[in-house]
């Protein structure tokens, strides 16, 4: 293939990358900006949503139905879990940020190991609902001008292109959420003071678990429409946490618009890097970037400077 | 003259808001010196610039003929500089007596013996020399304040700035510290900030005015009392009086 | 020092060298790796203990001490004595250049960045495979693991070996607490601001203890090394930088006897655990959740609070 053919392709994988991280990284900035928590737990949600969607197509029996259960199911349990975790241990740490920290150290680890126990160390696919291939066309000068033609291994499948759209229509509606709504109106005066949010009769602690469920359910999300590009597995949470990290903490830490423009730029370069770089070197540039960014830029590369 | 500590043009704004804005103060050495104004006046802006918890936007801060305005906290403390913070804040969960030890230690080292002494003597005079091994944090309002005051002493500085040291404090409570600050009067210079007016009235020397981060007057008690700028802005409300 | 003190901490020791004569071989084992982990405890509570900072990424540092002895001394031949001051001058080194840029941030800042500079430090080992071997590790002959004339893969010599590491650190460390310097430390973590306008300067205290912290860190991980006779990169991984903190929660953050008996604790109820599940990191996660929750102060955090104010 071309280098032009290539770059499109790498492109269009790195968009499904950019999709996927969005909707993740979407659910770490919105609990870190409304909470002021971080949440080291938040991949294990990405995990176990992708896990439920194996368990509930499986159970199911398999086929689109089973997939569409498992995008219905799969993050509202999760949700329903995370929600429990917050009123049962993050309340009543009142939120100390680095207690909280702590706490869902614990948390990663009894949901990883809990998964390993019931689920077990395999790697699972699921089936996607639909998969046709789509071949995408190349412009080619030649003679006579530009022209049409296919190269071969050039194409999309049709899966990909919805996991593409699907994270585009749920970051509207959180959008929409946040800024149209009586729930999402109640979530921003939370952010801006917790405190004063509380005076003014708004159930801070319904916010909070509310949050911290979305927030999850987000990854759960993410973790579905993954599972029929990769496998489901008990430890894909971690590189999955490593790389919202990033584009939460480039985006500037709480900022929805900033967080879904960092991961097109993560998602789209990851594919892009990996191409030159080893996958482990490109790890440990990315590990820097986020140390370095935070130690020389802690309002993230788009954010504002504060005060 | 040589001021034990001068500013010039001393400017702070946040954003929009000026703060202070083109201070020129000077204090001369052994001087008690109130710092009076309204809420809001800058008063807290102007000597956190000073002890260097804040940086100033412009102008210049000197100490002892030395520029110290880029200097940082800890070095200016280093030079003879106290200060007592207006919230306290002490080591809440560390005895009393290891509060003033460690305000002590950065002088003293590692003499054991002359920390010890210089700390149960800087307990002794502000009255908390029973006290020694409670902890802060089980200690009434007005002995955490005293406690704050014996940590600013047993720095031995040579200019003491003391942010509203009798704030919460019984009525008996502020006669002893007026005592105390007379009775300091000859070892080092204070700065005070102060809204009880009878404490500034018995114990400043001089009297600065801050208004709307400027200076508005400046003088001895009984100018101050007389001038009638600062009755309309500060002591015609009437309300801190 | 007083003598309640010492009669403590020099009665851990005594108990401990009585322990060599008394267990039978399996325990004998296990104590001799508890109290080499324990130095690595020690090194963490220094700093988070003492000085009030978190770090999520000690494992740079005892891997540093690990690597810095186990490379030279296996592919340079330079013998374990040199090999273990290399692995502490590469621990101390990896310190101090963390601790100048991490310690601009702060609070949760600080966590994340010690977190990711320590899984750069772990991807670095796996990068330079060739050499480390990766997750597959090296392992430490025989004859490479003589020091000053003593076979440290001998179990009675290893055990005594570990016994020294971990006397010298506690000793150390008590001694380190109860100095001018020790004292601004735990200023700092009580009230930084306080400290700073007592005339201290924040960020030197503040870097000495990473360094001294991350130095000992080192040196257990060194010496892990040279008595198990294997470097491998597991013990660069996120849980181990994990590990200290929860075993230094549940002993006692701020104590010095603390850490010993959290690794102890943790050791011992993961081994009985191994037998029901393999996924015994649950056992962690679900100790670090009821320890936030219930015990913020660990065992000797509750000891002190409840009735031995003195505990140092």
């Amino acid at each position: 293939m071309d280098f032009g053919p290539y770059l499109m392709l790498a492109s269009l994988e790195g968009a499904v990358t950019a999709a996927v991280l969005a909707l993740m990284a979407a659910g770490l900035s919105l609990v870190f900006g409304v909470m002021r928590v971080v949440n080291v737990a938040h991949g294990e949600f990405y995990m176990l949503g992708a896990v439920l969607a194996w368990v509930v197509a499986s159970m199911a029996g398999g086929g689109a139905a089973g997939f569409v259960l498992a995008l219905a199911v799969a993050p509202l349990v999760v949700g329903a879990v995370a929600a429990a975790a917050d009123v049962t241990v993050l309340k009543h740490l009142d939120y100390d940020p680095e207690r909280t920290i702590v706490a869902t150290i614990g948390l990663l680890y009894i949901l990883q190991q809990l998964t390993l126990m019931g689920y077990g160390p395999e790697a699972r696919p699921v089936e996607p609902p639909f998969n046709a291939r789509i071949a995408l066309p190349w412009v080619e000068w030649g003679q006579g001008g530009p022209q049409l033609y296919w190269p071969w291994g050039l194409s999309i499948t049709s899966y990909k292109l919805f996991v593409i759209g699907a994270a585009a229509a749920v970051l509207a509606g959180l959008w929409a959420l946040m800024t149209h709504t009586r729930i999402g109106l109640m979530m921003r005066a939370t952010q801006l003071d917790g405190e004063m949010a509380q005076a003014f009769g708004i159930p801070v602690e319904r916010v909070y678990a509310l949050v911290f469920g979305l927030g999850a359910a987000l990854a759960a999300l993410a973790g579905v429409l993954i599972v029929p590009i990769q496998q489901a597995h008990y430890l894909m949470g971690g590189d999955a946490l490593l790389l919202s990290f990033i584009v939460v903490i480039i985006g500037g830490l709480g900022s929805l618009a900033g967080t879904v423009i960092a991961a097109i730029l993560i998602g789209m370069s990851d594919g892009i890097i990996s191409v030159f770089f080893s996958p482990t070197l490109a790890k440990i540039i990315a590990t820097l970037l986020v140390a370095f960014v935070l130690v020389f830029r802690p309002e993230g590369l788009m954010g504002k400077r504060a005060r | 003259m040589s001021a034990l500590l001068s500013t010039r043009a001393l400017s702070k704004s946040f954003g929009g808001l000026r703060a202070v804005h083109e201070v020129d103060f000077d204090l001369a050495p052994g001087e008690i010196r109130a710092l009076i104004g309204p809420n809001g006046a800058g008063k807290t802006t102007f000597v956190s610039m000073l002890i260097g918890r804040v940086a100033p936007t412009s102008g210049s801060i000197a100490f002892d003929g030395r520029d110290i305005t880029r200097l940082p906290a800890h070095a200016r403390v280093a030079l003879g500089m106290a200060y007592t913070f207006q919230i306290t804040s002490v080591f809440a969960r560390l005895e009393v007596a290891e509060n003033v030890a460690l305000a002590a230690r950065r002088r003293l080292g590692r003499d054991r013996a002359a920390v010890a002494r210089e700390s149960a003597a800087a307990l002794d005079r502000v009255g908390l020399g029973a006290h020694a091994g409670a902890l802060p944090g089980d200690l009434s309002y007005g002995h955490q304040r005293l406690l704050e005051l014996a940590m600013g002493l047993a720095q031995r500085p040579r200019l003491l700035i003391l942010d509203e040291p009798t704030q919460g404090l019984a009525d008996s409570e502020i006669e002893a510290f007026k005592v105390l600050i007379r009775d300091l009067a000859g070892e080092t210079t204070i700065l005070l900030i102060e809204h009880n007016m009878g404490v500034v009235m018995e114990l400043a020397h001089r009297i600065t005015v801050l208004n709307f981060g400027e200076v508005l007057a400046e003088g001895s008690p009984a100018e101050i009392h007389a001038s009638a700028a600062v009755q309309t802005a500060y002591l015609g409300t009437g309300a801190d009086a | 020092m007083t003598a309640r003190v010492l009669a403590l901490h020099g009665g851990l020791i005594a108990v401990l060298l009585a322990l060599h004569f008394l267990l039978p071989a399996y325990h004998h084992g296990n104590l001799a790796r508890v109290m080499v982990l324990a130095c690595y405890a020690i090194g963490y509570n220094v700093l988070f203990g003492y000085t009030g900072l978190l770090s999520l990424g000690h494992a740079m540092f005892f891997a540093a001490g690990m690597y810095g002895m186990g490379l030279p001394l296996h592919f340079l031949g330079i013998g374990a004595e040199l090999a273990f001051l290399a692995g502490l001058l590469s621990a101390a080194a990896l310190a101090l250049v963390v601790g100048l840029l991490a310690l601009r941030t702060a609070g949760v800042a600080f966590m994340i960045v010690t977190l990711m500079f320590s899984e750069a430090v772990y991807l670095t080992i796996l990068l330079a495979g060739k050499w480390t071997r990766g997750d597959e590790g090296v392992v430490l002959e025989r004859a490479e693991r003589v020091f000053f004339g003593l076979d440290l893969s001998d179990p009675d010599i290893r055990y005594l070996a570990a016994l020294a590491l971990f006397a010298l650190c506690l000793f150390l460390t008590l001694w380190l607490v109860r100095q001018p310097a020790g004292r601004v430390l735990i200023a700092i973590r009580e009230n930084d601001e306080r400290a700073r306008l007592l005339g201290y300067d924040i960020f030197r205290h503040k870097l000495a203890a990473v360094v001294i912290s991350g130095t000992i860190s080192g040196a257990a991980g060194a010496a892990y090394g040279l008595l198990f006779g294997y470097v491998g990169a597991t013990f660069a991984e996120v849980q181990y930088s994990i590990f200290p903190l929860l075993w230094v929660l549940l002993g006692g953050a701020g104590t010095i006897i603390g850490p010993f008996f959290g690794v102890l604790f943790m050791f011992y109820l993961i081994d009985l655990s191994s037998g029901i599940t393999s996924a015994y990191m649950l056992i962690a996660g679900i100790a670090l959740v009821l320890l936030t929750l219930f015990a913020p102060q660990g065992l000797a955090g509750e000891l002190r609070r409840r009735r031995m104010r003195w505990l140092p």
